[in-house]
C-alpha cells in the first residue's frame, strides 16, 4: 500500500514502512502519523530525529536504553524512560517511531 | 486497539463452543523471494508445487521416523482437543491439535498409505480420512500451521505422545520447499546468517549499546560491571537472545547476568559473530538452517578460545542448545569437560547461590509479588541442571532466593502443563496479533487467578519471546505491560555487589555535589 504525499507516491511494505529509506522526507513522516491518527509534535520529532541520526551511523534503530538515555540527556531525566516514549508512541517507540522516521521495522523477539 | 474482540477472562476456564472457520482468515505475510532464496528455498510458489510437496512429505517421513509414526498412530481419542491455547482462545475446531495434525495427515494418507491410494483412485479418499492435495489444502496449511506455537502442551496429554510441534515444523518445511515461506521467520533467519542476530544489530551498534549499559550500571551502583564483547581468551562465552540488547524488560535481565558474572569473578564475553541465542531454524522445521545458525556459536566459541558456553534467557534457544547442540554443531571436545555443555544462566546463578557465593538483599523486590511463567520450550523441550525437573525447580529457586513474595499459578497451567504465552514458534509478529492475543487467554486466566487470590503483581519469565509477547498482550486483558519481568532482572535488583562503595561513602558523595 503506497503512500501519497504532495502528489508523489512512495512505495511501502505490507505494514506501511517506507520501502526506500533514502526517499524519506519529514512530510512523509507526518502523513504516516496522520493516517494513524497521530499529530506529530516537537516531542515526537526529538525522538524521530534521534532515530534517524542513530540509524545513519549504525544501520539499525537504537536499543531502548540507548534511546531513553539520549532523550533523557536532551530533555531531562524525567523523560528518559520508556513510559514517556510510550506516551508519545503508544504502539511502541521502536516500531511506531521507526515507521514515521522512514526506517525499517525492528524484527526479532521484540 | 484492534479489529478483533479480546476474549473474556472467565472465573473458571471453560472449554468453549466451536466456531467453525473462526480463524481461517489468519495468515502471516509471505516471505519475499530474496529471503527465501537466501535459505535455499524457491523464491515463490513453484508451478509443480503439488508434486514437489508430495515428494517432500516422502522425504520427511523417511528422514524423521517421528513424523511418520505421529502421522500413522493417532486413534482420534480426543484427549488433545481442549489442550491447545489457540483452540481455547479462538474456538476454531481446526486449532484442536488433532485437527491441525489431520491437515497434513489426510494428505499423507492419500499418497503414502495403501488405503488412501486405493480409495483415492476410486475418487472417495475421504472414506479413509484421506484427501487430495489442492490449493485450498495448501492455504489451510499456511493459515493453521501458523496458528501453532510448537509449544508441545498437547503432546503431554496425548496417550501416544504425538507431538504436534513436529507436524507443524514438517508442514512449514514442506511449504518452504515449494516456495511459500513466512516473512517474519525467514527474514530474521536471513539477518542471523548475514549479521549474526535476529535484530540485525551490527557489531558497532552492539558495542555502543553494551558501553551504554556499563555506564548505566556504574551510575546506578558505583561498580564498574563489564559487558564485554569479542574478548579472546575469556573463560565463558555468553550467547543470549539479541532482544536482551534491545528491548525491555529483556535488557534488565542482561544487566543481571553481568552482575552475576562480576560477582562470581569469572572472565566472560559475548560474541558479535554469534550474537543470537535464538534459532528460528527450529520454528521452520529446517534442519539445515538450524544447523547453519548453530554452527555460528561453535565458530565463535572456537575463535574466542573460550572454555564454557552459557546461554541467556531464551526458551527455544535452550531447547536447541540443551537437546540438539551436540549433534548439530558438536563435538564440543575443545571446551572444559568439568562444566555442562552448554549451561543455562539460571543454572550458573543457582550453583553460585548453593555455594553461598552470592549475597542478596531480598527486600529490594518487596514491592512485588512474583509468579513464574514456565516457557514451553524450556519446560517441555529440555531440562536444566543435574536433577530431574531442574527446568522447573532451578528458575523458581533463583526467584525465591532473591524475592520474599512468590506464588505459583494454578497447577494445571504450570511446569509440564504450562500454557504458552501465545507468541512462540515464530508467531511473534504484528501481522498475527489476533491469534497472539486470543492464544494468550489461558495463560492470562492463570495469571488472573493469582492476581486476584494472592495479590500477585508480576510474572517472571526466562524467554525473550514470552517477555515481548506479554508486554504486548497483557494490556489487552487489563493488566500492565510492565507486569512481565526477567528472572535476572530480579537477581539484578537484589544482588549485593561486594565491591560497591559503602552507603556512607555514597551519601557523602551526594552531599559534596
Amino acid at each position: 500500500m503506497p503512500i501519497e504525499v504532495n502528489g508523489k507516491t512512495y512505495e511501502t511494505d505490507e505494514e506501511g514502512y517506507l520501502a526506500n529509506l533514502s526517499e524519506w522526507t519529514p512530510e512523509i513522516g507526518e502523513a504516516m502519523a496522520k493516517e494513524e491518527g497521530t499529530e506529530l509534535t516537537d516531542a515526537h520529532w526529538e525522538v524521530i530525529n534521534f532515530l534517524r541520526e542513530y540509524y545513519e551511523e549504525y544501520q539499525i534503530a537504537p536499543a531502548v536504553r540507548v534511546l531513553t538515555k539520549a532523550i533523557g540527556k536532551k530533555l531531562g531525566k524525567d523523560k528518559g524512560n520508556s513510559k514517556y516514549l510510550y506516551e508519545l508512541f503508544p504502539y511502541g517507540p521502536g516500531k511506531q517511531a521507526c515507521k514515521y522516521a522512514g526506517l525499517p521495522k525492528p524484527t526479532g523477539c521484540v | 486497539m484492534a479489529d478483533f474482540e479480546t476474549p473474556e477472562l472467565k472465573e473458571i476456564p471453560e472449554i468453549p463452543k466451536l466456531k467453525e472457520g473462526a480463524m481461517a482468515h489468519s495468515k502471516p505475510y509471505i516471505a519475499k523471494a530474496e529471503f527465501q532464496e537466501e535459505l535455499g528455498f524457491p523464491g515463490e510458489l513453484l508451478d509443480d508445487w503439488k508434486e514437489k510437496a508430495i515428494e517432500k512429505i516422502g522425504d520427511l517421513k523417511s528422514r524423521y521416523r517421528s513424523v511418520q509414526v505421529f502421522l500413522d498412530i493417532c486413534v482420534k481419542c480426543g484427549a488433545c482437543t481442549d489442550k491447545c491455547h489457540y483452540f481455547l482462545g479462538t474456538q476454531d475446531p481446526k486449532n484442536m491439535p488433532v485437527a491441525r495434525q489431520d491437515l497434513l495427515r489426510k494428505v499423507y494418507r492419500r499418497y503414502y498409505t495403501f488405503a488412501g491410494k486405493f480409495f483415492g483412485k476410486l475418487g472417495i479418499p475421504e472414506f479413509v480420512g484421506a484427501a487430495e492435495l489442492t490449493k485450498e489444502v495448501l492455504d489451510d496449511w499456511y493459515s493453521y500451521y501458523h496458528q501453532c506455537s510448537q509449544c508441545r502442551r498437547c503432546s503431554v496429554f496425548c496417550p501416544y505422545g504425538i507431538d504436534t510441534a513436529e507436524i507443524s515444523m514438517a508442514a512449514r518445511e514442506i511449504m518452504d520447499s515449494v516456495g511459500v515461506g513466512q516473512k517474519y521467520c525467514n527474514e530474521i533467519l536471513g539477518k542471523v546468517m548475514k549479521i549474526g542476530n535476529n535484530l540485525g544489530l551490527p557489531e558497532p551498534a552492539l558495542a555502543d549499546t553494551l558501553e551504554g549499559l556499563e555506564e548505566e550500571v556504574f551510575d546506578d551502583t558505583g561498580v564498574p560491571v563489564k559487558y564485554p564483547l569479542d574478548v579472546k581468551g575469556a573463560d565463558i562465552l555468553l550467547v543470549t537472545p539479541s532482544a536482551d540488547f534491545f528491548a525491555e524488560p529483556h535488557v534488565d535481565g542482561l544487566i543481571g547476568y553481568g552482575k552475576v558474572f562480576h560477582e562470581a569473578g569469572v572472565s566472560w564475553t559475548m560474541s558479535s559473530y554469534a550474537s543470537e541465542a535464538g534459532n528460528f531454524g527450529m520454528f521452520i522445521g529446517s534442519y539445515e538452517t538450524m544447523r547453519r545458525a548453530a554452527l555460528r556459536i561453535r565458530k565463535a566459541a572456537k575463535d574466542l578460545g573460550v572454555k564454557r558456553i552459557v546461554f541467556g534467557e531464551c526458551g527455544h534457544a535452550w531447547r536447541v542448545a540443551y537437546s540438539f547442540l551436540n549433534t548439530l554443531a558438536g563435538p564440543f571436545d575443545f571446551l572444559d569437560p568439568n562444566y555442562p555443555v552448554p549451561q543455562h544462566i539460571c543454572e550458573f546463578t543457582y550453583d553460585l547461590i548453593q555455594e553461598g557465593k552470592l549475597k542478596f538483599d531480598k527486600s529490594e523486590n518487596d514491592h512485588m509479588t512474583l509468579t513464574f511463567h514456565d516457557s514451553c520450550n524450556v519446560a517441555r523441550g529440555s531440562r536444566m541442571g543435574s536433577k530431574m525437573n531442574g527446568q522447573f525447580e532451578i528458575p523458581r529457586a533463583v526467584i525465591k532466593a532473591v524475592c520474599n513474595n512468590y506464588v505459583d499459578m494454578p497447577a494445571d497451567t504450570i511446569k509440564e502443563s504450562t500454557f504458552c504465552c501465545g507468541g512462540g514458534g515464530g508467531l511473534l509478529t504484528d501481522d498475527l496479533m489476533e491469534i497472539r492475543v486470543k492464544g494468550a487467554l489461558p495463560r492470562m486466566e492463570g495469571y488472573k487467578t493469582v492476581v486476584e487470590d494472592n495479590g500477585v503483581t508480576n510474572l517472571a519469565a526466562i524467554c525473550a519471546i514470552c517477555k515481548s509477547q506479554f508486554t504486548k498482550v497483557l494490556p489487552y486483558y487489563g493488566f500492565g505491560m510492565t507486569d512481565i519481568v526477567s528472572v535476572h532482572q530480579l537477581v539484578s535488583e537484589a544482588i549485593i555487589l561486594s565491591d560497591a562503595p559503602s552507603e556512607e561513602a555514597e551519601d557523602s558523595d551526594d552531599s559534596s555535589e
